[in-house]
């Protein structure tokens, strides 16, 4: 099965990306609702414009220092991002899924490679922020050490599997009930306010950024998030990245165990 | 008209009676619903925090709070009665069963409105006005009777804001058939509405007045009530408002005249 499906690897990323180009509208629309943190850019250098704003940590946030940050997180948001959850809850409620397990390839690979093609599309989406975040002086609240740029990669892909396997592990839960694609928004609320995605966490009252290390969003945004805007030294990232990977790994465990048994009980359409 | 009403009321009964079949979705609803009351109010919380910060210029806090309150209210008729019905017309629109909705002898546009609603989201009303009393308080002062009625009538002009936008997406899904995450988009821009729209720059204020008029939805009923919307700025968002609901209908028509069902 393995060896069947690296070998149709290349054909499904060529079909991801085809599809990603085909569905480009669609895209669109939702590069634009990830425009939020464009948004809470304006808000807070308005906030930020007379006084500086002073984290918990200490750090001093000015005009500058929140449009680097927010155009980072534009950035990896665009980067991490996944909709397996949505597309398992579709094809569980139609009965598709039978189509999908027909096929002699893992169908979560498949999930997963079709979310990965779509990431040459994104980037691209990212190119005119990146240029405009290392173009203007939002530059200088860049991290200058090349040492955290070398953890970054990994901080990236870390982040990108707890989406996926977040999104796994929920749209499997549709093989149990009907009210999956609820928990997913509840998943999202709680990702928009933890992730760093509306304000660094360093600005959150200490008990609930306590509570941000330990939850999973952080990782999704705020570590990659925090290693490009220059928060961490290479040493203080070393076990931040270690939780990170602590949770994709819990959450790819738990989701390999819901899909298992979930799929015991799929019966598709008019079982 | 009385027609209209016999049928929005049997609508009605069946999103409660469908409501009640699925219990266990019926309480999970209950719960998700009071957690997004609560990360609407977080981040105000953030920006504000201790003492020591700023905050939105020439807002102080129970002011801002009074946004956050329209903000809850409205998202609470965007979840209870818009979104649903959007969701249910794109399935429509994209299996080509709109088709038996075309056919009955009623209003469409009328039908697939009223198809669906999440009752619970009714909670949302109470949670704000729990809110408006502790802005209120945080203010020192009750506000005039008078800017309460006016604040209620721009509540009329925001719901059919909302809706008329509403429409004119639905129509978007004539043309764009794979637009899944629509409802999605949707959301996201609407969540720019819990803050008050004088933090934004000019251009974006300009969008946020008069293209997609999210200032109109909880700015200006928040300014209302606080009593220092001036009354132009009120007469013209009513003005606003009915323009803008004419060319949603106008659109609608339009769109429904492309639609071409499945395999078309």
């Amino acid at each position: 099965m393995i060896g069947r499906s690296l070998r149709a690897l290349p054909a499904l990323v060529r079909v991801g990306f085809v599809e990603s180009l085909a569905y480009r509208t669609e895209m669109i629309i939702w590069v634009f609702s990830t425009t939020m943190p464009l948004v809470m850019m304006t808000l807070w250098t308005a906030v930020a414009r007379s006084v500086p704003v002073v984290g918990g940590g200490g750090k001093s946030w000015g005009t500058t220092a929140f449009v680097s940050y927010f155009l980072s997180v534009f950035i990896v948001r665009q980067l991490i991002s996944g909709w397996a959850g949505w597309e398992m809850y579709y094809e569980v409620r139609q009965g598709t899924l039978a189509m999908r397990l027909l096929r002699p390839i893992h169908p979560l690979l498949s999930y997963g490679v079709g979310n990965l093609a779509a990431l040459p599309l994104r980037a691209a989406v990212t190119l005119p922020v990146i240029v405009v975040l290392f173009a203007t002086n939002a530059r200088d609240h860049l991290s200058h050490d090349w040492h955290v740029w070398l953890l970054f990669p990994f901080a990236l892909v870390g982040g990108w599997v707890i989406t996926f396997f977040a999104n796994v592990a929920i749209g499997a839960l549709s093989l149990f009930m009907e009210s999956s694609v609820k928990l997913m928004d509840v998943w999202l609320a709680a990702f928009f306010v933890f992730s760093g995605y509306l304000f660094p966490l360093d600005l959150f009252p200490d008990w609930l950024t306590a509570a941000a290390k330990w939850l999973p969003f952080r990782y999704q945004i705020g570590l990659p998030v925090e290693l490009m805007t220059g928060v961490h030294t290479w040493e203080s990232a070393l076990p931040l990245l270690a939780k990170q990977w602590a949770w994709a790994a819990a959450l790819i465990v738990a989701s390999l165990a819901i899909w298992n048994r979930g799929l015991a009980r799929f019966q598709a359409f008019g079982g | 008209m009385g027609r209209y009403l016999g049928l929005l009321s049997r609508q009605l009964r069946t999103s409660a009676l469908l409501a009640a079949q699925y219990r266990w979705d019926f309480v999970v609803d209950g719960v998700v619903s009071l957690f997004f009351m609560a990360t609407a109010i977080v981040p105000l919380f953030v920006v504000y925090g201790d003492a020591s910060r700023p905050g939105i210029p020439g807002w102080s806090f129970g002011e801002a709070l009074v946004v956050t309150g329209w903000f809850i209210l409205l998202q609470g008729v965007l979840d209870g009665a818009v979104n649903p019905g959007l969701q249910a017309v794109i399935d429509h629109i994209r299996k080509g069963t709109l088709d038996f909705v075309l056919l009955k002898p009623a209003d469409a546009q009328f039908l697939v409105s009223t198809a669906r609603f999440q009752l619970w989201r009714v909670t949302s009303v109470v949670v704000a006005l729990v809110v408006f009393v502790i802005a209120f308080s945080r203010v020192g002062r009750a506000p005039a009777v008078l800017d309460v009625a006016a604040s209620l009538v721009l509540l009329v002009s925001a719901t059919l804001l909302l809706y008329s936008l509403w429409i004119l997406i639905v129509s978007a899904a004539f043309f764009v058939v794979k637009v899944d995450n629509l409802t999605y988009l949707f959301s996201s821009i609407f969540d720019a509405a819990r803050w008050p729209s004088s933090v934004f720059p000019n251009v974006l204020r300009f969008v946020f007045t008069f293209v997609v008029p999210l200032a109109l939805m909880t700015t200006f009923p928040a300014e209302a009530m606080l009593g220092r919307l001036e009354s132009s700025a009120l007469v013209g968002s009513l003005l606003g408002t009915l323009v803008f609901a004419a060319i949603a209908r106008w659109t609608w028509l339009k769109a429904i005249g492309h639609y071409t069902s499945a395999g078309g």
